[in-house]
């Protein structure tokens, strides 16, 4: 990343600190504290199943409604509102202005994960008293989810580079939900018989992103050790997946017109 | 003899149109035009006349469908240029969740400025356009002329030798648009070049070298404000009070207009004494008589009408 992505990047997260955004940290907070007062006495012996399970799951998805819905406006606000034509006035390329909207709010979602998965520590903390070794799953497991998130933001952005916001949406989830079948998509291929519905099903599933392989909550809540292997292959995965759609995005956006 | 700030070659711009986006509307025709180092050059215009498209296109906002353009010696394709050139975009809109100085600091970092020469920077300039008491004040909560003044300040942050500046006096009350002339000259005795376009004509005749009238995607006259409007004196103005008890003869009295007590007329210089001798017949009390001239105004007029009276006119517009 350069100076002036970097430059980007911290006032993207500063505009999401601003519009309130980390916000959403606190409805995380009432949600633990309700699971940790309440779980213990509907669910004996289950406790930490439930709330890490709970937790992660939270985590998971407020993550993804914040890759999602900041992710599209990401690009599209600074043409709407025509902030950009300020910014692209200076001496910034337009790759390294798209690369500092991705860095800005990833650091968002950083932020913002780190701080609820401190919550879910301190949920816990206080239904089993003590840390054990193998809850460091917990934390591959966050990991996976941020992961994911980059994933999301990046093709949230390249949407948001040539659509409207609320097909962005649309196109962002509609991939976020094939992915997370993209195992099944390819089963369906083999099972119809046909050679060419097959090849397409084998195709479109690689195409796309798999989320499967970023969801290691059952491992989380049971304390099981993620393979080494797995933790190196998401993050080669991830990082490679969402470069190659930074950079379609950074094609997309080098030619656009604005407004 | 040093060479153009801006050189501009045969720049033409067409937007797609339409559903399929398969129609082509032609925005900006064959422009070419060079504005000189240090000079104030008024890029007039109607709405929709290309102006916005070509600033917006020498800046790199949007990109040509044919010709070249180059400031100061650099294609403008070139990002690195920017460096050198300052941009107040038409109507400018800012991130509303910063004050003016955040603004003005976050822009700064763009040219790897060190934070005490920004901060200096942003204390000077927020001075000069007259925002210092609203440091505070998140832009969300400006008025337009206010958010115009940033937009100023922004555009000349980094020392640019050319300033490109869409609609600077828009938004603004007379004394901003005063004040906003002054910084323009006063950029101009330092030596800066200034492109601005404006559809206010009379700023455009007191501040610029040379105009250029662009009208309907085509550039229709460049030259100084003086060149431009014919000197030549287009008719007589006579302003009296009709104090005598005997009317005005019918051809005058048609024609005057009554403003409170007095009327005006305006009557051909060859026929002035004609109408004054009636006037003193009448007994009127003639209180100024003037010399009514071709106006920047009227030029402008004359080729907006023409252009529209043409049946073959080309649609643009600039979205």
């Amino acid at each position: 990343m350069t100076r002036l992505a970097g430059v980007v990047a911290v006032n993207t997260f500063r505009e999401a600190v601003r519009d309130r955004v980390l916000y959403s940290l606190l409805f995380f907070a009432l949600l633990m504290i309700a699971a940790a007062i309440l779980v213990g006495q509907i669910s004996i012996g289950i406790e930490t199943l439930v709330i890490i399970n709970l937790g992660l799951s939270a985590i998971s998805i407020i993550g993804l409604m914040m890759a999602v819905f900041i992710g599209v406006g990401l690009v599209y606000k600074e043409m709407d509102k025509r902030t950009l034509y300020a910014v692209l006035s200076k001496p910034i390329r337009r790759w390294e202005f798209l690369t500092g909207k991705f860095a800005g709010l990833l650091l968002t979602l950083l932020v913002n994960t780190a701080l609820m998965t401190l919550g879910l520590a301190a949920a816990l903390l206080y239904v089993k008293h003590s840390f054990a070794a193998a809850d460091v799953t917990i934390l591959v497991a966050v990991y996976f989810i941020l992961l994911k998130l980059a994933l999301i933001t990046a093709l949230a952005l390249f949407f948001s580079c040539f659509s409207s916001p609320l097909l962005s949406i649309l196109f962002t989830v509609g991939i976020y939900v094939a992915g997370l079948f993209a195992s099944d998509i390819r089963t369906f291929g083999h099972i119809t018989g046909s050679r060419a519905l097959d090849a397409i099903a084998v195709a479109f599933s690689y195409l796309i992103p798999n989320f499967n392989n970023f969801n290691i909550t059952a491992s989380a809540a049971y304390g099981r050790a993620v393979p080494a292997k797995l933790i190196l292959d998401n993050t080669l995965y991830a990082a490679v997946y969402a470069a190659i759609v930074l950079l379609a995005a950074a094609a997309a956006f080098s030619r656009r017109n604005l407004k | 003899m040093a060479s153009p700030a801006i050189e501009i070659e045969g720049l033409t711009k067409d937007f797609p149109v339409g559903f399929w986006q398969a129609k082509k509307r032609r925005a900006l025709d064959d422009l070419s035009l060079q504005v000189e180092t240090g000079e104030v050059l008024g890029f007039l215009g109607p709405n929709g006349a290309g102006k916005t498209t070509t600033l917006k296109l020498l800046v790199g906002l949007i990109f040509p469908t044919a010709g070249t353009a180059r400031i100061l010696g650099h294609p403008i394709s070139d990002v690195s240029m920017h460096r050198k050139i300052g941009f107040l975009p038409e109507q400018p809109y800012f991130y509303d969740y910063l004050t003016a100085p955040e603004l003005l600091d976050y822009f700064a970092r763009f040219f790897g400025l060190p934070a005490a020469d920004r901060r200096e920077r942003v204390d000077r300039l927020l001075k000069k356009v007259g925002l210092d008491g609203t440091r505070k004040i998140q832009l969300r909560k400006y008025s337009k002329g206010m958010l115009q003044r940033a937009g100023l300040a922004q555009a000349m942050l980094h020392d640019p030798e050319v300033l490109i500046l869409d609609e600077p006096m828009s938004g603004l009350d007379p004394v901003g648009r005063r004040e906003m002339r002054e910084i323009i000259l006063e950029l101009k005795r330092e030596g800066r070049t200034i492109l601005f376009s404006t559809h206010i004509l009379p700023d455009a005749e007191m501040i610029c070298d040379r105009v250029a009238v662009v009208v309907a995607g085509k550039l229709r006259g460049v030259g100084s404000p003086d060149q431009i409007v014919s000197v030549k004196v287009r008719g007589m103005e006579i302003l009296f009070e009709p104090r005598g008890a005997r009317p005005l003869p019918a051809a005058l009295a048609g024609q005057a207009t009554q403003i409170g007590n007095r009327r005006r007329i305006e009557v051909a210089e060859a026929d002035l004494y004609s109408a004054l001798e009636q006037l003193k017949t009448a007994g009127a009390g003639v209180l100024s008589v003037t010399q009514i001239k071709s106006t920047l105004e009227d030029y402008f007029l004359d080729l907006v009408g023409a252009e529209r009276a043409t049946p073959h006119a080309v649609e643009v517009s600039e979205k």
